[in-house]
């Protein structure tokens, strides 16, 4: 079972994501209203996990809050895998988030992020410190204001053509 | 690509493992359930529990017509996609008098403009976009469906001159159709209501609160508001086409001192042009992008929910052909 923590866990790390790529997306999405098909980006997404990474262990939590594994060293090594590093920012932080939800919620120093690039190759670590912890305190205030709003106004851009909601936004 | 399945004959429904068999004495059909987007039932069906299980299970819809070609009822899996927030302003634009008759004179009026654009296209003079000024001045849902009626009224009168001869008709008459025309419009009608209905199925919208028809009137009956849109498109125009193709003539029916209904070849080559109908596609001008007859469908839709959240003020889809 999932609890409700940690599924709220799971929707904010996904609003995040969203509050970077398209405040309508976020919107729309905190709203429930979802697109019924899974787009090819999402299972393409999901090949380039189970294809690079298919050796790592897979650890209940890691469903649920979408963190792609985790590794134990004398440190909590948590690793996201995404396609490219085009939206870096928003990765940073939902993998910040979740830092920062382990550190607080549960109690588990020493937690280190790992963005991985497989396509690319190459890594990237982050690091929850007093400044970053402050930036994401103000991006789920703000994700909060934005959702207990109107709709916003979807603005042209380049990954409309790519998401669930182009149909929606632009009819 | 998922696709409408017509079940024609009587049969059963039954599962093995992720395929449905369509059975009866002549056929064992198996349908991959992944591959099904909607069923429509014109002969009699029965169903194994475990084929109801799998069907819900992937939300597909199943629609049952009686032996007339009518639309009796459908296995309208429990809803997936579900906002409440949704649901709320559904109810508010039904609720506010002003947010209702504001949506169902958008209906008609979007009705009316493509049975003007129908008529157009046989060079037919009407009095539509005249008797359709007079939604200005409605103020009751009832003086709307008035202006509606009216305009129906003109439309088919008008209708007899694109049809041949032996199938013109004095008037619309529903139940039990008396003549060819009536027959077809019938058959058409239940058709798309129903293919309307899964549209409506696969987005956030609750089909039981509707605007133009009275919720009381059908259960699911915002599906009767939108098919309003879609019925000179998808319906009248397909009439126009089998009958003076000569692709359904007289011989398509079945006919009694008080009724006329299609029989199973004429229903047959109706709903197989029908469907290609709905797979046809255009490219839309918001969009930029080619989208099915089928796809229009869910695309007023999401319009209606854009409307209904604040975003975008409705505005009915019209031919633009
Ligand atoms: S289509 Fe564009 S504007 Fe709409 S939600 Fe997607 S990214 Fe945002």
């Amino acid at each position: 079972m999932i609890s409700d923590s940690e599924k709220q866990l799971r929707i904010i790390g996904t609003q995040i994501n969203y509050y970077f790529i398209c405040k309508t997306k976020l919107w729309l999405f905190s709203h429930h209203i979802q697109m019924e098909q899974e787009s090819d980006l999402v299972s393409l997404g999901k090949l380039l996990h189970s294809k690079s990474y298919k050796d790592e262990k897979e650890y209940t939590i890691d469903n649920l809050i979408s963190i792609d594994f985790i590794k134990k060293r004398d440190y909590l090594e948590l690793h996201e895998v995404k396609k490219s590093n085009k939206m870096k920012k928003s990765h940073e932080y939902q993998l910040l988030y979740y830092t920062y939800y382990l550190k607080n919620k549960k109690g588990i120093k020493n937690i280190k992020g790992i963005l991985n690039y497989p396509k690319i190759r190459k890594k990237a670590t982050i690091n929850l410190d007093k400044s970053k912890e402050k930036d994401l305190m103000d991006i789920i205030e703000d994700i909060g204001n934005i959702i207990n709003n109107e709709t916003p106004k979807p603005q042209k851009i380049k990954i409309c053509r790519k998401c669930a909601y182009f149909e929606f936004c632009w009819v | 690509m998922k696709k409408n399945y017509y079940l024609m004959s009587d049969g059963l429904l039954k599962r093995k493992e992720n395929t449905v068999y369509f059975v009866n004495k002549d056929v064992k059909k198996p349908i991959p359930i992944n591959k099904i987007y909607a069923i429509y039932a014109y002969g009699s069906l029965t169903f194994s529990s475990q084929a109801i299980h799998l069907l819900a299970k992937e939300g597909i819809a199943v629609h049952f017509f009686n032996y007339y070609g009518y639309y009796d009822g459908s296995f309208y899996p429990r809803e997936k996609l579900l906002s409440g927030d949704l649901i709320i302003k559904q109810a508010e634009h039904y609720l506010d008098h002003e947010k209702r008759i504001f949506i169902a004179k958008k209906f008609v009026e979007g009705a009316a403009k493509n049975m003007d654009k129908v008529l157009k296209y046989y060079s037919l003079e009407n009095h539509i976009s005249s008797i359709l000024n007079d939604l200005d001045g409605c103020n009751k849902i009832t003086e709307v469906m008035n202006v509606e009626g009216r305009i129906r009224a003109d439309y088919y009168q008008k209708m007899n001159q694109i049809l041949p001869e032996d199938f013109e008709f004095e008037k619309r008459v529903k139940r039990p159709p008396e003549n060819m025309v009536n027959a077809l419009i019938s058959f058409g009608n239940s058709l798309l209501y129903s293919t309307v209905l899964s549209e409506i199925y696969n987005t956030q919208l609750n089909p039981t609160i509707s605007y133009l028809h009275e919720p009381s009137q059908r259960r699911f009956s915002l599906a009767l508001d939108l098919s309003e849109i879609f019925k000179p498109i998808l319906v009248d125009r397909l009439i126009f086409y089998l009958v003076n193709k000569k692709m359904i003539n007289a011989d398509d029916f079945e006919k009694d001192l008080n009724y006329c209904l299609l029989n199973d070849k004429g229903r047959k080559t109706f709903i197989k042009q029908y469907d290609e109908r709905l797979k046809k596609t255009i490219k839309h001008r918001e969009l930029n992008r080619k989208v099915s007859y089928k796809r229009l469908i869910r695309l007023e839709s999401y319009k209606l929910i854009k409307h209904l959240l604040g975003t975008k003020e409705y505005k009915p889809f019209v031919m633009w052909w």
